[in-house]
């Protein structure tokens, strides 16, 4: 049963990756993103990692792909691109050698190892061989052995939006708006006029 | 014969391996900003694959647990890099990355 769920959710996952980088039309990248996401999630479940597996599907495909489209379409980017030209002679050729060497390189790896991949016995069973939830070994090692990296993330995160609000930002630069701050009351005085003005013209009109 | 031998632990790694190739191709071939940012999301999960796959190996919770944190880096990195991009289309709707090169001042 194992295989037939791997074999499936491998070959999702390979032609929605092949599609992403083959698709013409970023939209249909975006879409085939999801594939490979949703297949990897599979993938999660087949291994006793079942939070992973939902954190995966909510996460890369409720939020990440779904900003993915907002910004194609709020861009408007969604036209085809030309993949025939090619902008340095023989980039394209170095690329899928280096893409078939990276590869190539680990499954030789494997396959000299008698494809034992780790110096340890390979266990196939549960993670939480103990019972334990996997949702709560998550949480522990989190608390625990992860703590400092868990206290850095959210650091990182808040780092991440004061950045997006800054490059969102219309309007002045931030060093303008300091020079700026001082000649506030100007435009209230224009907002005011305009609050006179307009309904003079309605009377005119 | 396939069916019957089973999963081995390496034919996930080896898929990893596979969408991490595909992924890393993806980034030199393209030049449109946007499907870039989805193959470097391709090569993320390949990583999460394999880190999943070696924590079930060697029965050890804490590869899921550094899954937890790419997931957090790839959104972070989503977040900026989507706002970096849109900042820069907005003026240029036909940028690619090869136009890019102009930022260096």
């Amino acid at each position: 049963m194992e295989t037939f769920v791997f074999l499936v959710a491998a070959a999702i996952c390979l032609a929605g990756a092949l599609g992403v980088v083959l698709s013409k039309n970023p939209v249909h990248s975006a879409l085939s993103l999801v594939g490979t996401l949703f297949g990897v999630a599979v993938l999660f479940v087949a291994q006793n990692a079942d939070f992973l597996a939902a954190v995966q599907v909510i996460v890369y495909a409720g939020a990440i792909v779904v900003l993915f489209l907002f910004v194609i379409m709020l861009l408007g980017v969604d036209r085809a691109e030309d993949l025939s030209v090619d902008p340095l002679v023989g980039q394209r050729a170095a690329a899928v050698v280096a893409g078939v060497a990276i590869f190539a390189l680990p499954v030789a790896a494997f396959a000299t190892t008698g494809w034992e991949a780790t110096g340890a016995v390979a266990n196939l069973g549960s993670v939480t061989g103990s019972g334990v939830p996997d949702v709560e070994g998550i949480g522990r090692v989190l608390f625990t052995r992860y703590i400092f990296a868990l206290e850095i993330t959210s650091i990182l995160l808040a780092i991440a939006v004061v950045g997006a609000v800054m490059l969102a930002k219309k309007g002045p630069q931030p060093a303008d708006m300091i020079v700026d701050l001082p000649e506030q009351p100007t435009p209230t005085d224009d907002l005011g006029d305009a609050d006179v003005a307009a309904p003079s013209e309605e009377g005119t009109a | 014969m396939l069916l019957a031998a089973g999963v081995e632990p390496s034919w996930y790694l080896v898929l990893g391996s596979a969408l991490f190739a595909i992924g890393a191709t993806g980034l030199l071939v393209r030049r449109n900003p946007l499907v870039m940012f989805m193959c470097v999301e391709l090569m993320l999960n390949a990583v999460t694959l394999t880190f999943v796959t070696f924590s079930r190996m060697l029965d050890d919770i804490g590869g899921q647990a550094v899954v937890v944190f790419v997931l957090v880096v790839a959104a972070a990195e989503v977040v900026v890099g989507l706002g970096i991009i849109v900042a820069i289309m907005r003026r240029r709707p036909d940028a690619t990355a090869d136009d890019l090169a102009l930022l260096k001042g």
